[in-house]
């Protein structure tokens, strides 16, 4: 028997009461003992605390680092503003998706990456075969934990925090990152995210995981705040209408047709898997990613793998799905044809032998009140 | 480990029956709810409905998968919990009681020899 990695939070997972599960080879908490819908909400209402140390970070550090990120991704990544964090695909010629992931950009001669725990070693490979002498590649997943804060008091929670930048961390703006000293831990503190709210990621060493996380719940539970398991972290995420690797992306579909068209940049200069998509998008993607609800009265689930039905015949494919908590009714992604993927259509989806009416939406299933 | 009630009789997928009469009544152990988290739909017969030994009688949805209800014995419905259609949390919190499923009267007398007491759930579960 293989066995599992553990974060260096295994131990307060187990102290806190959570039920671990194997994830991709990672023995993860998959829920605490509020459950997965109490944590859902609490992340929605006030503030959740998430273990994401099993992703793995890196940096690209050397004179072509720019040039290299550049080739990488799809967004404008190497072109960003130093102390931007930008979300980007990583493509292959052929315009599949390696892995979706977030580069940090410390200079033009150093990136920081943080990419998916199941693709840690694929990616690493991918940007080792593609970077060169000027460019060195440092993994640096095995030393580093990471720690994600989300939901409406989360910002204010951490900044509330003692620290060398305390204070000052809610003006950062979204999709920026700085380094700062929280709690006593060194950490690289970025305003990001994988659940629709706002909030922060933070980095640190494995050594001071323990102390940045004890902070971190001792200030949170007096406001409501949980541990937030990885299946909460899920419902969160595809309320959001935020893509997960393995499910909604893969090496067989481009982010075209993923609706990530805003995170590929055709003009910004030559990168991986250009071409095709530049070819993809003068003919027309023939299938398209959608988001799609299922009303309440019907009560039926879609979920990952059930076939989107035309006339008998399988034409598309759920990849994500499951019960709207913080909405109404099941909500999904599914690949369909471009025919059937506009705002409104009517899809026919085989919930285990019973076809059950799916209406294709725009934009996200839960969309938090602004500030 | 959950310890499971004593005066319930047990199948091995995790269904509890309890005698109310005539009729047995039907739900799912702590075990199958630890198992399956958050529950978020239950589908249940109608009264009336037939139903058949190890043949699916129902669904149950939690926020992370969906499974079949199987019936442990054959016969009859005779009642079902209609608050879970709205309060599917019930089954979550209160298994044994406000979390119940279904009554059914038997109509095979053979198969009720063949569910599990308590001690042999017990061990079952153990060994899961």
């Amino acid at each position: 028997m293989d066995v599992l990695r553990k974060t260096p939070l295994h131990d307060v997972h187990r102290q806190l009461g959570a039920k671990l599960i194997d994830f991709g080879g990672w023995h993860m908490p998959v829920q605490y003992t509020a459950g997965t819908i109490k944590e859902h909400k609490a992340v929605r209402e006030s503030v959740g605390l998430f273990d994401v140390s099993h992703m793995g970070e890196a940096y690209l550090r050397g004179g072509k680092a720019r040039e290299v990120v550049g080739k990488l991704t799809t967004n404008a990544c190497e072109s960003a503003p130093v102390g931007k964090a930008v979300y980007t695909l990583l493509c292959r010629p052929s315009g599949g998706v390696v892995d979706d992931c977030i580069f940090y950009k410390r200079g033009d001669d150093e990136f920081f990456v943080i990419v998916n725990a199941s693709n840690q070693n694929k990616d690493l490979d991918w940007f080792r075969e593609h970077a060169s002498v000027d460019c060195g590649v440092d993994d640096v997943s095995d030393q580093t934990a990471l720690i994600a804060v989300q939901g409406p008091k989360a910002v204010a929670m951490v900044d509330r925090l003692p620290g060398d930048k305390a204070g000052t961390l809610s003006a950062m703006p979204s999709f920026t990152f700085t380094d700062a000293e929280i709690a006593g831990v060194t950490c690289v503190v970025a305003r990001t995210g994988y659940t629709g709210e706002d909030g922060f990621e933070l980095a640190c060493s494995n050594h001071d995981a323990v102390k940045l996380w004890g902070a971190l719940l001792e200030v949170a539970g007096p406001l409501g705040g949980l541990p937030i398991g990885l299946a909460a972290r899920d419902t969160l995420r595809l309320e959001a209408k935020l893509p997960l690797y393995g499910n909604d992306l893969d090496d067989d579909h481009t982010p075209l047709e993923a609706g990530l068209g805003w995170a590929v940049k055709l003009d910004k200069g030559n990168f991986l898997g250009r071409d095709s998509l530049l070819a993809q998008k003068a003919s027309g993607v023939e299938r398209q990613l959608v988001g799609f609800t299922i009303d309440e009265s019907l009560r039926s689930t879609a979920r990952h793998g059930y076939a989107v039905m035309e006339n008998g015949a399988t034409v598309g494919v759920v990849t994500s799905g499951g019960p709207g908590i913080s909405v109404k009714g099941a909500i999904g992604l599914a690949y369909v044809p471009a025919r059937l993927a506009g705002v409104g259509t009517e899809l026919s989806i085989d919930c285990r032998g019973k076809s059950v009416a799916a209406k294709v939406v725009s934009g996200k299933f839960y969309k938090r009140a602004k500030v | 480990m959950s310890s499971f009630p004593t005066d319930l009789r047990y199948t091995p997928d995790h269904e509890w029956l309890k005698s109310q009469g005539t009729a047995w009544r039907v739900g799912i152990t702590q075990f199958a709810v630890d198992q399956l988290g958050d529950i978020t739909l239950v589908d249940l017969p109608h009264v009336g409905d037939l139903v058949t030994k190890g043949q699916r009688f129902g669904t149950i949805e939690s926020v992370k998968s969906v499974s079949d209800l199987y019936a442990p014995v054959s016969g009859k419905v005779v009642g079902v919990n209609a608050t879970l259609k709205d309060a599917p949390e019930q089954v979550n919190s209160e298994p044994y009681a406000a979390g119940w499923m279904i009554d059914i009267e038997p109509t095979e007398a053979s198969e009720m020899s063949e569910l599990m007491a308590h001690d042999a759930y017990t061990k079952h579960v153990a060994a899961q």
